[in-house]
């Protein structure tokens, strides 16, 4: 056990689940004001999620359709621990995907493209959006925090105007996607199968796990991750090694916005959604992939886990009582989550100092 | 029934795990005298005057005021038993103005409302009195370092402190504002404060002082009268053995220009529209060290960001071995042949939260060597740095791997100076390499210095100690207020020409 | 024009509390990204109040019970920030988003509970005060005094007080640049950043209860306050952290949120017959131009975002 402690991925990992554990107990002591009498059996809901229908293949459909939408929570989650690492808070990610959707579905409906430009130019505009936020950091010294959030409005509001050219007449929802152009539907892959003939169910899951593989790659293995991570690190140090800052800053917001744009072009390149053209505010994905990374202790390999489980929960959410409770209880559990990640540091200190003191204690 | 002495530590101990910070120290007081405490860095000093003001319970011994033994927890008992403490590092709030500083955590108001007229009063009086011309008004950000300084000298009279403690005053002055401090410091002593002065620069600790408590590793290790004692006892206390900084060095062999500044002028970085460099010309050779001397502030810091790339901004052109390398990046510069070992080497020199191994190569990673593809090479690294390790003596808990933060002060100059040396430079530019470090640490680094001058590299030294400034280098430049005034030869000068030439009293005409 | 100029003074109102709020955490040495979330949670307060007090009460007593719930919620709300940030030295950036977050999320969850509990077939995170916010209103020929302002004028001269002429004052400024000179004059560090921190929920809270009456008579609590609370920092951030510069720069960001709000009864912008949406982008673009001007020579508290510990001095 204390040599357990001492180790830092276990440190991260007990700290996760502390804070997990914290989440829902809180959650539920939330329900438990609302209701008393069904609040077990809400939160056991939350929790179970798809495991919440009796049959086998139902299970596995709706495994599926939380699966549809772990990818590009994982996608955003990778987005904002890459430019964590770099000590850059990209939280910027909603707008980037945000940006993402408009041009994937602009392109696959209204210009009728193929899945596979669609997806590249929305990584291309991801990319844009954080290049912008990496100029008016690395240039004019605008924190990265305000200009993202600025941008996600921009973007919201720009993707309603555009989009409304896609939209059905009748509601405020654009065009069924398979319906318009069945060929800006991404492959299954015969993954849809395997979930009881879920069609949403296909690349997009494998694309973004073999991203997450990619960024642990280039973040631990490549001298462009010891470049940008050093950056992070200590960027007076950085700069005094030759490395040029201002590149890095603006490549590394770069990557982060094409990495959440990507995600939502294979989230709505399934036709599992419709965006909504009187969106109101800026999508969730993005703010729940900062849960989503730092419940994942900021590793891209913790994040495929991390992702899924607040998919997990928040698809749970839809499925309590809602005579009693609403979905936004996950949303609350997610938000709680995020908030107990502040106290990781002083978590793992504390593990560290427990771990010393018993090493003290039998030496 | 008016005790001799106005504080007394007895036979204080203080441990930290794996260490004995004060063992068994004793220091004594009296009143109206200026008492120095003397001790290398890491002797003990801070610990001691940490436990002074409550910041650290001591394991053992007793604290007196005025006889009577007193219990001091935190700052705030040490304030109101009338202890203050001028720091090394000041403790002013830059955007407010002398007097806003003064009052701060002692206001007085009325309605709620601020009152400042009474205080400001209060203020020139004092200033008055010891003859401290500090204008009250002024914003800290705006006032020269010694102005900085008496303001944390009026803070401590104003809240009419009896004990004051200086600690290392002098590194941050010019020699006139030294020797103002010295007059302010007899002036309140006269007036019955008590006074400490923490030092370890010999000289003024003879000028000014009426008795010396000499502290080596952690130990007490005797209190002398200063007028019955002299500079050389004083060091051996202070060193534990005869001090002899003297370096070995082979003939010189002087060799083409390596480095040649050229009317270089740069802008201040912290007095805007001001010019920290101004028209500098100077080469260094193949073959010799050249040490760049002067009080901290004299433009040394513009001039090496102006050499190394870290910042340029002005006129004038610097030359690499025949190449103009004025607007080069500092990669390129590296590149070409030079290395750098940086002043702050938290700051610069290290990324903290890398291993050692990581660090090593941290100007290098992307060389062939240490490369496959776009992939770090990590068993070349490992290979790399175990090796530095071997040669350079760096010791750490394990090895490569260790994360460099958790490595000691000297060894962690040692492994920036392991990696700056094994580029095999042409030039190397060394900013205080032996700053905050131990005897042993200073005489290798020294050492290595002039490994590097014999090999036929240029060496560019920075240094504020006169010690290393006579005893390491072939040729001295000195520099005052941002220009080069003279041009010594370490053998035939001493340390009271030098001393002239760094305050500006004395200069050769070019 | 009465109407843009109504508007303005109105959205100028919210930024100004809200930045003013932003401003004394900053100065304590605490960004508070999180004023997002302590304005929804003031505003949710405040709101409850106007829903629930009797339609016949008297006004003044509404208002001022408005008031002081929707401060209360802030408070309470901002104390989350303060723990995480000041005594377990939490990152700010994390918690701050955290909390906006949160906020959104335990209003809407909160708010959709009591509603259902009224009436099942309720399932909206609408609470509407149309009665209770006519109350709060004046009219002076064509313009709608709203007494809110006048709260917004009265905070700001009182932050220019206590900011610049009290004890309280240079203590928390002397906190947000240097912290270690602050505790070196023995003064409790810890206990001036709460301060701050509680100031700008307050300021916050009551910034909330402001935007969300400002122009409508019913609020849906799942859209949060849109940015609003980032948009109050940009305003700091122009304003230079001083109350009388964030009040200049408060009427011109708030002059362009109003333009989103009247300008279909504008004659010659109805004209240019323009998207609805770009009127919803342009605080949001001017925020980033003016920004990026603005962001070089900034006059920030220096140890600001930097969690103090006693230990390392």
């Amino acid at each position: 056990m204390k040599n357990l402690l001492k180790k830092d991925g276990a440190q991260s990992f007990i700290a996760s689940i502390i804070c997990i554990i914290l989440g829902l107990l809180i959650g539920f002591i939330v329900l438990l004001f609302i209701n008393p009498s069904g609040a077990a059996e809400a939160i056991i809901t939350v929790i179970k999620n798809f495991l919440y229908y009796p049959s086998g293949a139902a299970k596995m459909k709706y495994l599926g359709s939380t699966l549809v939408k772990t990818a590009p929570l994982l996608m955003c989650s990778l987005s904002i621990l890459f430019a964590y690492k770099v000590g850059l808070f990209n939280i910027g990610a909603s707008g980037q995907y945000t940006a993402g959707t408009c041009v994937a579905l602009y392109c696959a409906l209204k210009l009728g493209w193929h899945w596979l430009p669609c997806l590249i130019i929305a990584v291309i505009a991801g990319a844009i959006m954080g290049t912008i936020v990496g100029i008016l950091k690395s240039k004019f010294n605008v924190n990265e925090v305000i200009s993202g959030i600025m941008l996600n409005w921009i973007m919201l509001y720009l993707c309603n105007m555009v989009l409304t050219s896609v939209k059905e007449t009748t509601s405020p929802y654009t065009y069924n996607l398979a319906q318009t152009n069945a060929k800006a539907v991404l492959p299954t892959l015969g993954l849809d199968k395997i979930f009881s003939n879920n069609q949403y169910v296909g690349i997009a899951i494998p694309i973004s796990i073999v991203f997450a593989i990619l960024v642990y790659i280039v973040l631990e293995k490549t001298t462009l991750g010891y470049e940008l991570k050093a950056s992070g690190f200590n960027k007076h140090a950085a700069k005094y090694a030759g490395m040029n800052g201002k590149r890095n800053i603006v490549l590394t917001l770069a990557i982060a916005g094409a990495l959440s744009a990507l995600g939502a072009g294979l989230f709505f390149l399934t036709g599992f959604e419709q965006w909504q053209c009187t969106t109101s505010s800026v999508p969730a994905m993005g703010f729940n992939g900062i849960a989503a990374a730092f419940l994942g202790g900021l590793h891209p390999i913790g994040a495929i886990f991390s992702s899924f489980f607040i998919q997990h929960i928040t698809n749970g959410g839809a499925y309590v009582d809602k005579t009693m409770y609403c979905a936004q209880i996950s949303d609350l559990i997610s938000a709680i989550i995020i908030y107990l990640c502040g106290f990781v540091l002083f978590l793992k200190m504390s593990m560290a100092k427990i771990a010393s003191k018993k090493k003290g204690g039998e030496e | 029934m008016d005790a001799p002495y106005a504080i007394e530590m007895l036979n204080i101990t203080k441990k930290f795990p794996g260490i004995i910070a004060n063992d068994n120290i004793t220091l004594q007081l009296k009143k109206g005298e200026i008492h120095a405490l003397l001790g290398e860095n890491g002797a003990g000093k801070s610990t001691l005057m940490s436990v002074l003001f409550g910041l650290y319970q001591p394991e053992e011994g007793i604290i007196k005021k005025d006889g009577k033994e007193v219990k001091i927890n935190n700052p705030n008992d040490a304030n109101a038993l009338g202890i203050g403490m001028v720091h090394q590092h000041f403790k002013l709030v830059e955007c407010f103005s002398v007097l806003d500083n003064i009052i701060l955590g002692v206001e007085s108001t009325k309605h709620g409302i601020l009152q400042k007229e009474e205080a400001r009063k209060k203020v020139l009086e004092l200033s008055k009195k010891y003859g401290l011309m500090v204008d009250p008004d002024a914003l800290i950000g705006s006032i020269t370092v010694g102005m900085q300084q008496r303001t944390e000298i009026l803070k401590m009279l104003y809240r009419d402190n009896e004990i004051l403690i200086f600690d290392e005053p002098t590194a941050v002055l010019t020699p006139q504002e030294i020797e103002e401090l010295m007059q302010i410091m007899k002036n309140l002593a006269k007036e019955g404060k008590s006074i400490l002065f923490i030092s370890h620069k010999l000289n003024e600790i003879m000028e000014v002082s009426d008795r010396v408590t000499v502290l080596r590793k952690g130990k007490y290790i005797g209190t002398v009268t200063t007028a019955e004692t002299n500079k050389e006892e004083l060091s051996k206390m202070m060193v534990g053995r005869d001090v002899n900084f003297h370096v070995e060095k082979k003939e010189q062999n002087l060799g083409d220009v390596v480095l040649k500044v050229d009317h270089l002028t740069c802008a201040s970085k912290s007095h805007k529209g001001k010019t920290a460099i101004n028209d500098v010309s100077f080469e260094v050779r193949r073959g010799e060290i050249v040490c760049i001397a002067g009080i901290d502030g004299n433009g040394q810091t513009e001039l090496v960001r102006a050499i190394t790339g870290l910042e340029h901004k002005g006129e004038g052109s610097i030359e690499l071995c025949g190449e103009d390398i004025t607007s080069a990046t500092i990669r390129e510069r590296s590149l070409k042949g030079m290395s750098h070992i940086p002043e702050d080497r938290h700051r610069h020199g290290l990324v903290l939260d890398y291993s050692l191994e990581y660090n090593e190569v941290l100007q290098r990673y992307f060389e062939p060597e240490f490369k496959k593809g776009i992939f770090l090479n990590r068993p070349a690294i490992r290979e790399y740095s175990d090796k530095l390790i071997d040669q350079y003596d760096v010791r750490s808990g394990q090895g490569s791997i260790t994360i460099a933060r958790s490595m000691s002060g000297g060894n962690q100059q040692k492994a920036i100076i392991a990696r700056e040396i094994d580029k095999n430079p042409e030039l190397l530019v060394a900013v205080q390499p032996t700053r905050g470090l131990d005897v042993g640490a200073i005489e290798y680094i020294h050492k290595q210095l002039v490994a590097q001058r014999d090999a036929g590299k240029a060496v560019l030294l920075v240094s504020l100690e006169l010690d290393e400034v006579l005893d390491v280098p072939d040729r001295i430049l000195v520099l005052y207020e941002g220009e080069i005034v003279g041009e010594l030869d370490p053998k035939k000068t001493n340390e009271n020409e030098l001393g002239l030439y760094m305050s500006g009293a004395k200069r050769q005409e070019a | 024009m009465t109407l843009l100029l109504q508007y303005t003074i109105i959205f100028a109102s919210v930024l100004m509390l809200v930045a003013l709020g932003g401003c004394f955490s900053e100065h304590s040495g605490v960004i508070n990204l999180g004023l997002e979330g302590i304005m929804v949670l003031g505003a949710l307060g405040g709101a409850l109040v106007m829903k629930f007090f009797p339609a016949d009460g008297n006004g003044f007593v509404l208002f001022i019970l408005t008031i002081l719930v929707a401060i209360a919620f802030g408070v309470i709300y901002s104390s989350l920030l303060a723990v995480a940030c000041i005594n377990f030295k939490a990152d700010q950036t994390i918690v701050g988003t955290a909390l906006n977050m949160l906020g959104t999320a335990a209003t809407t969850v909160a708010v959709k509970a009591m509603n259902t509990k009224i009436n099942p077939d309720d399932v909206s995170s609408t609470v509407k005060y149309v009665e209770a916010k006519r109350k709060f209103l004046v009219n002076i020929g064509n313009f709608e005094f709203n007494w809110f302002m006048l709260v917004a004028v009265i905070c700001l001269v009182a932050s220019y007080i206590i900011l610049y002429k009290t004890k309280f004052g240079l203590r928390l400024m002397a906190c947000g640049e240097h912290p270690q000179a602050a505790d070196s004059v023995g003064i409790n560090v810890y206990k001036m950043r709460w301060a701050g921190v509680l100031i700008s929920g307050l300021l916050g809270g009551l910034g909330g209860i402001v935007y969300i009456t400002a122009g409508v008579s019913e609020w849906k609590f799942e859209n949060g306050v849109a940015g609003f609370g980032f948009l109050a920092l940009a305003v700091m951030i122009f304003g230079q952290w001083k109350p009388q510069r964030i009040a200049i720069a408060a009427l011109i960001y708030g002059f362009f949120r109003a333009l989103s709000n009247v300008y279909a009864g504008i004659g010659f912008l109805k004209a240019l017959n323009l998207p609805g949406s770009l009127y919803n982008m342009l605080p949001y673009i001017i925020c980033l131009i003016v920004l990026a001007f603005t962001s070089k020579q900034s006059q920030a508290p220096k140890a600001e975002g930097i969690p103090y510990d006693k230990g390392s001095r």
